[in-house]
Formats: C-alpha cells, structure tokens, sequence
C-alpha cells in the first residue's frame, strides 16, 4: 500500500486538515477494531514510540502506540495552528512538522508567496523531504488551500513548484477552495488569478471547491433536519456535516460544517487506496484517467448520501437514488452546470455494499442525459471499495472533467479585470521584492489559454461524431 | 522471473506457460505483456497462452482501449495462443442464464472458471498408452492454432444454468451439440437468443461470398474447432455436424481443422456438458470496436501524454494499430 503526505497551508487549508484528520481517525477506528497498525492505516499515520526521543520510534507493523498523522502544516499567522496544537488533536501531529510565523500574508498572494517562499524554502523542503522519508512508498501530497487568501494562496502554490522539482515522480493533487462572489477579501481576485497560473502549471489534479455549494449543502441538510420530516429514522452520527462522535468537541464555528464535507471528499478520494474492494482505484489511476492534456486537470466533485436513512436494507432504489443524486447540482461541492456542459471524463468512487452490475445498470441509465466528447463517449473510470464511510452503508463520489468549470474560471477573470483596470490595491503587490507587474499579465493569459481549450472543447458540442478514416492495411 | 525459474524447475515435463491477465487495466496488460515477452525470450521452447479478460464496453478504465490495443499488438508478437473471455458477455451468462440478481465480480470469474474447467480438466487419450491427455495446453495449441496470423481463441460452453433451473433439466448430446454448432456458426456468445437463421450455404450452391447479404445472417467462419464432450454416453455423440467444410476456411480440411476430446466423467453439476474452443470470426467484432475507438481518441491525441511522459512514443501506438488492423483484415477475409 502507498502513503500520502497532506500539506495544509493557511487557515482555510490548516482547519479543512484538522476536520480531515479527525475523520481519518475515526474512519479507521471504525474499520480496525483489534488496534493493529495496518497498511491502510499507514497510508496516512505513522506509528510510533513516543517515549523515543529524535527519530527513532517509528514502528512498523503490531499494536498501535502512538498514531501520527503523515502532515506538513503550514501558516504565517500562529492562531489556527496554536489551536490544533491545545485541542484533542494535538497528538496526532508531530510538533516537528509545523512551520509558522506571527505576522500573516495580509492576505496578499506576493507576501505568501515571495517573501515567506524564499524565506522559509529551506525549512519546507526539509519538512518535506523528513514525511517522505518516513513512507515506504509515497504516492502522492494532498495540498490544501484557499485561493483568495495570502499564505494559503501564494505559499500554498509556491511548494508546489518545489514539490514538483524535488519530488517529480509524487502526484500533487490540490484541493483548492475558490472564493465566492461575496468574498470578504478585496483582494481575492488577484490572489486567486496568480494561483491559478501556479495551479496550471504545477498541479496534477485541482478539486476546486467554493464555499457557496459548501453553504448551500448545509442549509439543505439543516432544513431537511429541522423540518422534523426525518424523525428518528435519520441517524445524526452520519450526516456528512456531523462531527459527532469526534474527537474534539469544539465550539460550532460556522466553518465546521463545511470543512468536513471537504474531509469526506478527501477520505472518499483515496478510500479505494486504503481499503480493499473488488475494483481497486489507486490515486495514480485518477490521474491517469481523468486527465486527457495536461492543463485540463480540474475535476468537479460531488458528494453523496449526506445523510442516511436507519433502513439498513436499503433496497436498489435507494441505491439508484445514491447515482442520481450524484449528479444533481444539490451535492456538487463547486457552482458548475456539468450536465449542460460537456464531460471529458468521469469517475465514480463507489463504497460499501455496490456490485458491478448496480454500477453497470446506473451507468446505462444516466448516460443518455449526459454529454461525452467525441473521442470519449464511454468515459467511465469506476472503482469499488468494500468499506463505506462511517455511519453510511454506501457512499459515492463523482469526480467530472467537465467544461463546466469555464465560466467560474471566466468569472473569475472577470473580477479580476474590474480590480486590475483600476489599478486598485496594486501597489501592496508592487512593492513586494521580486514582484512585477508581468505577473499579472502572465497569470491572465494563462487562465485565458485555458479558458480557450475548453471554448475549443465545447466547440465541438453539437457537431456530429467525426468519422476518422482508418488505417487502411494491403492484404 | 526468478519465482517463475523456481516453479519451471519443479515440473518434470513442462509444456508450457498459462498467463492470466486483463488488457485494460495497468499491470496486468502492461506487466502481463512485459512477462510473456521476457517467457518468449527465455523459454522458447514452451508454449504460451495468454488468458485476457475483455474489458466491459463501457467504463472500466477510460484509457481501457489504448491499454488494450497496446497489449493486444504485444502478445501478437510473443504469445502462441490468446484464449480470450469478454466481461460483457460473461455477465449476459450470469444475468440470463444464471439468473443472478445482483452480479459481482465474484460471480464473473466462477464463470470463467467453470469455462477454462470444462476446456482443461482431464480428457481421454487418442493413442492408448496413456488413459488420459497428457498435454492438453500442446494439443490445444496444435489443433487450433495452425497459422500464426490467426491466435485468438473463445471458448463457449454449455449448459450454464442456476442450481434451480438444472433441477428440472434434462440433456441429450444430440441437443447440445446442436445448439452448440448454431452458436458457432451465428456468432452467439452464450445459449439464449441464438439466432437460428443464419445457416450455412447448401453444397452444390455457389458459396454466398465473404459477408453475405445481410449482416446478421453471416456465417461465422472458423479455422479451427475444438469440442470438449464431458459426461454419461459420450461416446454415443455424433459431432459430424461440426465437420461440416462450409464452417471452415478453404485452407483447412475439416479432418484437420476440426476435433474433439471427450471423457465420461461429468464435469461440475452438469451431467453432460459441451465445450467449443473456437478460432474463428466470432472475435473480429470486439476486435473492431476497440481498434476503432482507441484511434479515435489518437485521434486527438487524448491521454497520449500519460503514456510519454513513462518513455512510450507514438510510433509505438501506430505500431499497435498497424499490427491489429492486419488482423482484423485477415480474419475479416476468412471465407470459406
């Protein structure tokens, strides 16, 4: 089994992170009843004799001692992570692998990623370069940020150029949290537009995310919650949002919520790596197959169930029920339209009780709604893990290369062209050492080059399948 | 290799390697086509059949088309013989004919299994000093694989029924062998839905070319046939209806390209039990989908760079499509 290092940046990044390992903990809790330190474990804890000082104590195989998560965090402001560190999480990290400083980024991505990148590119590499040591085989940095903030935005971005130079053969999977049109930071849009040139060019997957479809899945569970409609059939240990039954049992901040769909995505992500199945999916199989160029690299998720009914023989309707869902807007974690776009690749991430012909049968009944580029009309990747998520007798998570992230990227740009035009707010990135106007530019027409692949993309929409001759062979 | 010299080192009279692998995934294809090369080179006296699983049509894997055309050109090369079994059509047995539910993967392989049991397991002897075959993989090779251009095999095998259904059965050799020739004959996969029309020409007639008139009256053509007859009376069987030359290509007399194993002793539940290795046209379709959709996503360059970024070139593909293309003609051009 391979290992995963996360890399948490910023206080968007570091608080998704706690939320995920927490749910890691419990997810393997759940699954490893005898305390054995096993391979699925592994892949993202490493154990080890505290009672040895310095780096001897990693054990590799019997009870369990002492779990560690396998993490880099990474904040200019010492608040989120000073937090981690005095809640019930705190021994799960290694106090060594944190890299902090007090003042913050102001929220501007050429502090995070200038200043602090230069400043402190010696100490990451060497946190880096330690939690790959101590896997037997790393497959792939899970990198968290937000992409309107400063650190997590500009520092986040910033390793993974030194991730991709020092570790060339590790995927980099990003999960990027995009900020919504009501964003409180002026700035955002720059930070995001300088990101997302980085994210082009050095990542070999992007999950976007946005806070609204996080918000807007919330109110929904609330709703359906409150409203009283589910009584005492619906078990409250498993809504995707619960962190009951967690560690910490921290005060509700708003965010809370909205962190742990994000945790579950993660969790769904990588479960068929660490579990067993009868259609395993590694990480590197993501990749592979919902990647067909190398800029087209960013996958619209969605979730589902959030939430379970106490029926636990759910009978195949429910299941359909799970793949419709799946593609409904209701459960995307980013505000896309991918049914009305169209599709260079889909995966489905299935856990728990599925067999191949309720994935076969599914696949049949929602193709014909949806649009598949020419040159991949059955773009299906479909993995099936045995173990679902806690709380959950199945589970599925989509993940679509679709050419509905277009017009989020074009809004995007839009923000941005309305701030730039003015110049506004300029002169804080300016003034930053080795900071030039160029890069603005550059980051422009970076996202515009790729917004022109997909236009060319979507281009060929409604054109009819074309019909490639053959090679043609003597005989 | 060094696992497999181990193993080789512990057989007495080896006849040769049986390599089991899918063509869509990474290892298997990849790993497994790599293995057979690396068999060819050092074993070359053995012979090699590769068992492949055929991909499901649609999503498994996305790039399951290049993996498999890629894998498909590599044995082509290095294998002797490709026994080939396709999920879809394994799936359509446990969906019809075994009235499985709720099918998993589980259910696929105890019918594959059940397959390569019914071509494997000990048969009669054609020379009397041994009771039963001593080398079945040798034989196999021998009988159906007579030219090199021509290597896929599919096995058919009858009945496949649910524990339920064969309560109430009961099975003649003149029935299955019956049923067994039309599935050959209308390219049917499995014993349901065979198409009864398709009939091949009266002799005395003119044939009726290579692709008759309408397509799904075309007449399977095969190079070679083995029949597998495993149960109670088999030597009451009469299999003159497989020696029919209007089944074969021109360049094989029946006596040759035909031929048949028998044993009394029933295999599994089945008191009599029918199984054809055939190599035949029945493969040129799913050959022919694949070559297809894998060029037109090279068509458009799509996935490419995962392959290069790993040290493959497109020559390598072209290569593939090249090879398979010769393939899909030669075995198109069959007549009889």
């Amino acid at each position: 089994m391979t290992q995963s290092v996360v890399v948490q940046v910023g206080q968007c990044g570091n608080q998704i992170g706690c939320c995920f390992w927490d749910l890691a903990l419990r997810e393997h809790a759940a699954v490893n009843q005898k305390g054995i330190y096993d391979d699925a474990i592994s892949s993202f804890f490493r154990n080890v004799d505290t009672r040895v000082v310095g780096d001897g104590g990693s054990i590799s195989k019997g009870r369990i001692s002492s779990l560690k998560a396998r993490a880099v965090l990474i904040d200019m402001e010492e608040g989120v992570v000073n937090e981690i560190l005095q809640g019930p999480l705190r021994d799960v990290f290694d106090s060594k692998q944190l890299i902090t400083d007090i003042s913050g980024s102001g929220n501007n991505w050429a502090v995070g990623h200038k200043v602090f990148g230069s400043l402190y590119r010696e100490q990451i590499l060497e946190k880096l370069r330690k939690s790959a040591e101590h896997c037997d085989c790393l497959q792939c940095f899970f990198v968290i940020h937000s992409m309107g903030g400063g650190t997590g935005s500009g520092l986040g971005t910033f390793l993974l150029k030194v991730l991709e130079d020092e570790f060339p053969e590790v995927y980099r999977f990003v999960t990027a949290v995009y900020p919504s049109s009501e964003d409180d930071v002026i700035t955002s849009p720059y930070n995001s537009m300088l990101a997302m040139k980085e994210l082009n060019e050095h990542a070999d997957c992007v999950l976007p995310i946005d806070n609204q479809s996080l918000f807007d899945i919330i109110s929904k569970i609330d709703l359906v919650v409150n409203s009283g409609k589910l009584g005492t059939t619906v078990k409250p240990k498993s809504l995707v949002t619960s962190n009951m039954g967690a560690v910490t049992k921290r005060h509700k901040k708003p965010f809370d919520a909205m962190n742990n769909i994000v945790a579950n995505l993660l969790l769904s992500l990588t479960s068929s790596a660490r579990f067993e199945g009868s259609l395993n999916m590694d990480l590197n199989e993501i990749s592979m197959n919902l990647v067909p160029f190398p800029q087209l690299h960013y996958l619209v998720s969605s979730l589902t169930p959030l939430y379970t009914l106490a029926d636990v023989n759910i009978p195949p309707r429910r299941l359909d029920q799970m793949f419709s869902d799946a593609f409904s807007k209701d459960h995307q974690l980013m505000q896309a339209d991918p049914r009305h776009s169209l599709y260079l690749a889909c995966a489905l991430i299935v856990r728990g009780d599925v067999q191949i012909s309720d994935l076969r049968r599914n696949i049949e009944r929602l193709k014909p709604a949806l649009q598949f580029v020419s040159w991949n009309q059955e773009g299906w990747k479909t993995s099936l893990c045995s173990v679902p998520p806690v709380g959950h007798s199945h589970s599925l998570l989509a993940l679509a290369n679709n050419t509905c992230v277009k017009p989020t990227f074009m809004e995007l740009r839009e923000r941005f062209m309305r701030l730039y035009k003015k110049k506004a707010h300029l002169h804080h990135y300016l003034q930053v050492d080795g900071m030039e106007e160029s890069a603005f530019a550059e980051a422009v027409s970076s996202l515009s080059a790729l917004i022109q692949e997909y236009n060319e993309l979507d281009a060929t929409k409604s054109m009819p399948v074309p019909d490639v001759p053959r090679l043609s062979v003597a005989m | 290799m060094n696992l497999i010299q181990k193993e080789v080192e512990k057989c007495d009279s080896l006849s040769g390697f049986f390599i089991i692998m899918s063509m869509a995934g990474g290892t298997g294809s990849g790993l497994g086509a790599f293995i057979t090369q690396k068999l060819q080179d050092q074993y070359s006296s053995s012979l090699k059949m590769n068992q492949i699983i055929w991909p499901y049509g649609t999503g498994e894997v996305i790039v399951q088309n290049y993996n498999s055309i890629l894998t498909l050109s590599h044995l082509y090369r290095s294998s002797d013989a490709l026994l080939i079994h396709e999920n879809d059509a394994v799936h359509k047995i446990c969906a019809k004919q075994m009235n499985i539910k709720q099918i998993s993967f589980r259910d696929l392989n105890q019918v594959l299994a059940h397959q390569l049991g019914s071509v494997f397991q000990p048969t009669y002897s054609e020379d009397g000093s041994f009771p039963y075959r001593r080398d079945p993989l040798g034989d196999l090779m021998e009988h159906l694989v007579p030219h090199p251009e021509f290597k896929m095999l599919g096995v058919r095998n009858i009945p496949q029924m649910s524990e339920n259904s064969l309560a109430y059965s009961t099975f003649t050799w003149a029935g299955l062998l019956k049923h067994l020739r039309q599935m050959l004959i209308s390219g049917a996969k499995m014993e349901e839905g065979i198409n009864w029309q398709v009939r091949p020409p009266l002799s005395g007639l003119p044939p009726l070319g290579k692709m008759s008139v309408h397509k799904d009256l075309h007449l399977n053509t095969s190079v070679a046939n083995l029949v597998i007859l495993r149960g109670k009376d088999v030597q009451s069987a009469d299999v003159e209806g497989f020696k029919d030359p209007a089944l074969y290509t021109s360049w094989l007399e029946p006596v040759h390209a035909f031929s048949m194993w028998k044993t009394q002793r029933a295999f599994d539940k089945y008191e009599k039990s029918a199984a054809l290795v055939s190599n035949s046209q029945l493969l040129v379709k799913p050959l022919d989908m694949i070559v297809g959709k894998a060029w037109n996503m090279f068509a458009s360059k799509a996935y490419i760079h995962q392959y290069t970024r790993f040290g493959m070139e497109e020559e390598d593909f072209l290569d593939s499509f090249t090879l398979l293309e010769q393939v899909v003609a030669s075995y198109g051009s069959l007549g009889p």
